[in-house]
């Protein structure tokens, strides 16, 4: 792993960081409070790939877990790893290595649509994976009925999958990262 | 380093290295889930909070740590009332009080420096799968140094686009701040090599 | 002595310099040019982060091509934007992180760093978040970092640009009092004035190269 490497796995932990000081929006219809920490798996993913952006996220956890109050609200500590929403915050790097693995694999012929697609798959798919089962277990609830009190988050995962894809196609146009690595050129 | 959820007091958990409070926390916690009993368990959720008082952690920031997921409790505690009885409710609640007090407290008395140099420190055997734990320092102290400089970059763009009525736009802040940031990671990168990093 | 033998460079289909022959044995040299003349990277050529596409650079006889070792001891560089070379949270441990890597002992790193934070009275700051020091402050700490390693040039791109008056006068004489070569990029023409050789690119070529008074004088008429 190089010098850049290491410093684009590091930056990314800080972009990460930094889109939790967006205030939490509110959900049209359910009231329900969103933030929009949980793009920075898919913005660290889809712009720099499988291995650094999984990177950049457990390093982001590890600082969580270390005391650095980095999630939305100022959260953080090994609290924050008995919360419910644990499950959802561990799911970060395997997201992030799922989506970048994708988004690397069809970089040639990359289009929108794909790469909200993997988005979805990771925000939606593998998020709630890891998430619900733990609310499950945490609560006593059974997968289904933890499930369904998932539901009210499913349209701010499509709307942040949306966005990191569309920043994702604009980084990828004008300071592609994964590209360098397969073409070196300087 | 500020930044954390630190408290600062003089007191022998303070004083305990990072490591030990880590480790006795997960055999603690791992102990706890061995506990059968209602009233052994509300002896273990006092001891915990005598722990605060040894610390010397005020009593508000202790309930402060429980505060936000309180609905949590209620959840838990109506559910379990629903498919076993008040004894095993009130056992399932007072413990998972007490491991996340005790998952805090350790938070709460180690500054996340320390936190971090315990890691450095043991990270060293990570050498034999191949990683280099220079490599994984650095990672950790620039993550460090990026925080505040990518939050101040952010703050400054969402200035910029507040003429433009488009700082609440996601896109139109994070994008600016990606591809700068990007750019910065560049320069510090080639500054890293400057100095002769040669891990 | 540094050499720079017949190099060009291009990125891509871009070419940035092309046919560059110098000899620079002065002890302040200035490179002068336009954005985009190729002077930035004419000086990231001279300690290796930039290799030429054609020739070499030589550096008192080690080519930045093999030995980057060797290059880097010897040749410190200054970047025009000092949050991107500080490297570190806390201001001593940026100015241990060269040093480490040069692999010195413990304490005389420690003591490497305590003499150069006192070059400049900075040892107030040696416990300062780096994030919270003034823009001033932050490019001393990063020419002390570089200075702590004891390379034999140093060369710095537009160090005054960001600053304020000031800090560009007090960065300035900084320059001024350096034991070493120095090799200075910028666009201040009043402090190169008592340099001792002003080199100005256009176009990817050296088309100035002569004492400041000169130099500066048909630089300025060229512009105009």
């Amino acid at each position: 792993m190089s010098t850049k490497d290491i410093v684009y796995i590091a930056l990314f932990a800080a972009v990460t960081a930094a889109v939790g000081l967006f205030p939490p929006f509110p959900l049209p219809v359910t009231g329900v409070p969103i933030s929009v920490q949980s793009i920075g798996p898919l913005l660290a993913g889809t712009i720099l790939g499988a291995r650094r952006g999984f990177l950049s996220q457990l390093l982001f956890v590890v600082l969580v877990a270390v005391g650095l109050p980095l999630l939305a609200g100022g959260r953080g500590g090994f609290g924050v790893f008995l919360g419910p929403s644990a499950g959802y915050l561990l799911a970060w790097p395997l997201i992030a290595l799922f989506v970048g693995y994708m988004v690397e694999r069809y970089w040639r012929n990359l289009t929108l649509l794909k790469t909200i697609a993997f988005s979805l798959i990771g925000a939606l798919g593998i998020s709630n994976l890891m998430g619900i089962p733990w609310m499950a277990a945490l609560l006593g609830l059974n997968l289904v009925e933890a499930a369904i009190s998932s539901l009210a988050f499913v349209p701010g995962d499509i709307a942040k999958a949306i966005l990191a894809s569309f920043i994702a196609m604009a980084v990828r146009c004008s300071y592609p990262i994964i590209e360098r690595e397969k073409a070196p050129a300087t | 380093m500020s930044l954390g959820n630190y408290v600062h007091r003089e007191s022998p958990i303070h004083r305990m290295p990072a490591g030990s409070k880590v480790l006795i926390l997960v055999i603690g916690g791992t102990a706890l889930f061995l506990v059968p009993d209602l009233l052994i368990m509300i002896t273990i959720l006092a001891a915990t909070i005598v722990l605060y008082r040894v610390a010397r952690i005020p009593m508000g920031i202790m309930v402060a740590q429980v505060r936000p997921i309180v609905w949590i409790f209620v959840l838990i505690f109506v559910f379990q009332l629903f498919t076993r009885d008040v004894a095993f409710a009130g056992m399932v609640v007072s413990r998972f009080v007490a491991l996340l007090l005790l998952a805090s407290l350790v938070t709460l008395t180690t500054p996340a420096s320390e936190m971090i140099d315990a890691i450095e420190r043991r990270i060293g055997w990570m050498r034999v799968i191949g990683v280099n734990p220079a490599k994984i320092s650095l990672g950790l102290s620039l993550a460090l140094r990026f925080i505040p400089v990518v939050a101040k970059i952010t703050s400054e763009v969402r200035e910029a686009q507040r003429a433009r009525g488009l700082e609440w736009s996601v896109i139109a802040v994070a994008l600016p701040v990606i591809i700068r940031t990007l750019k910065m990671a560049d320069d510090v990168a080639n500054a890293i090599d400057a100095r002769g990093y040669d891990p | 002595m540094i050499e720079i033998r017949n190099v060009s460079l291009n990125y891509d289909s871009l070419s940035v310099l092309r046919d560059v022959s110098l000899t620079l044995s002065e002890k302040r040299i200035a490179i002068v040019g336009s954005n985009g003349s190729g002077k930035s990277s004419f000086a990231r050529l001279l300690n290796g982060l930039q290799l030429p596409t054609e020739g070499t650079v030589v550096v008192d006889g080690f080519d930045t091509k093999k030995d980057g070792k060797q290059i880097r001891k010897r040749v410190g560089f200054v970047f025009q934007n000092p949050d991107n070379q500080i490297v570190f949270p806390v201001v001593d441990e940026d100015l241990a992180f060269g040093l480490k890597n040069l692999k010195l002992p413990p304490e005389v790193i420690e003591q490497k760093v305590t003499e150069a934070l006192s070059r400049y009275d900075l040892l107030a700051f040696r416990k300062h978040a780096s994030h919270h020091l003034s823009g001033g402050q932050k490019q001393l700490i990063a020419i002390s970092g570089v200075l702590a390693m004891e390379p034999r040039y140093v060369v710095l791109d537009e160090p005054t640009t960001l600053l304020d008056l000031r800090n560009k006068r007090r960065i300035a004489e900084v320059i001024d009092s350096l034991e070493q070569t120095a090799i200075v990029v910028s666009h201040d023409l009043d402090f190169l004035r008592n340099f001792d050789r002003v080199i100005v690119f256009e176009d990817c070529r050296v088309v100035i190269d002569d004492t400041p008074s000169t130099a500066l004088a048909r630089y300025v008429e060229r512009l105009s």
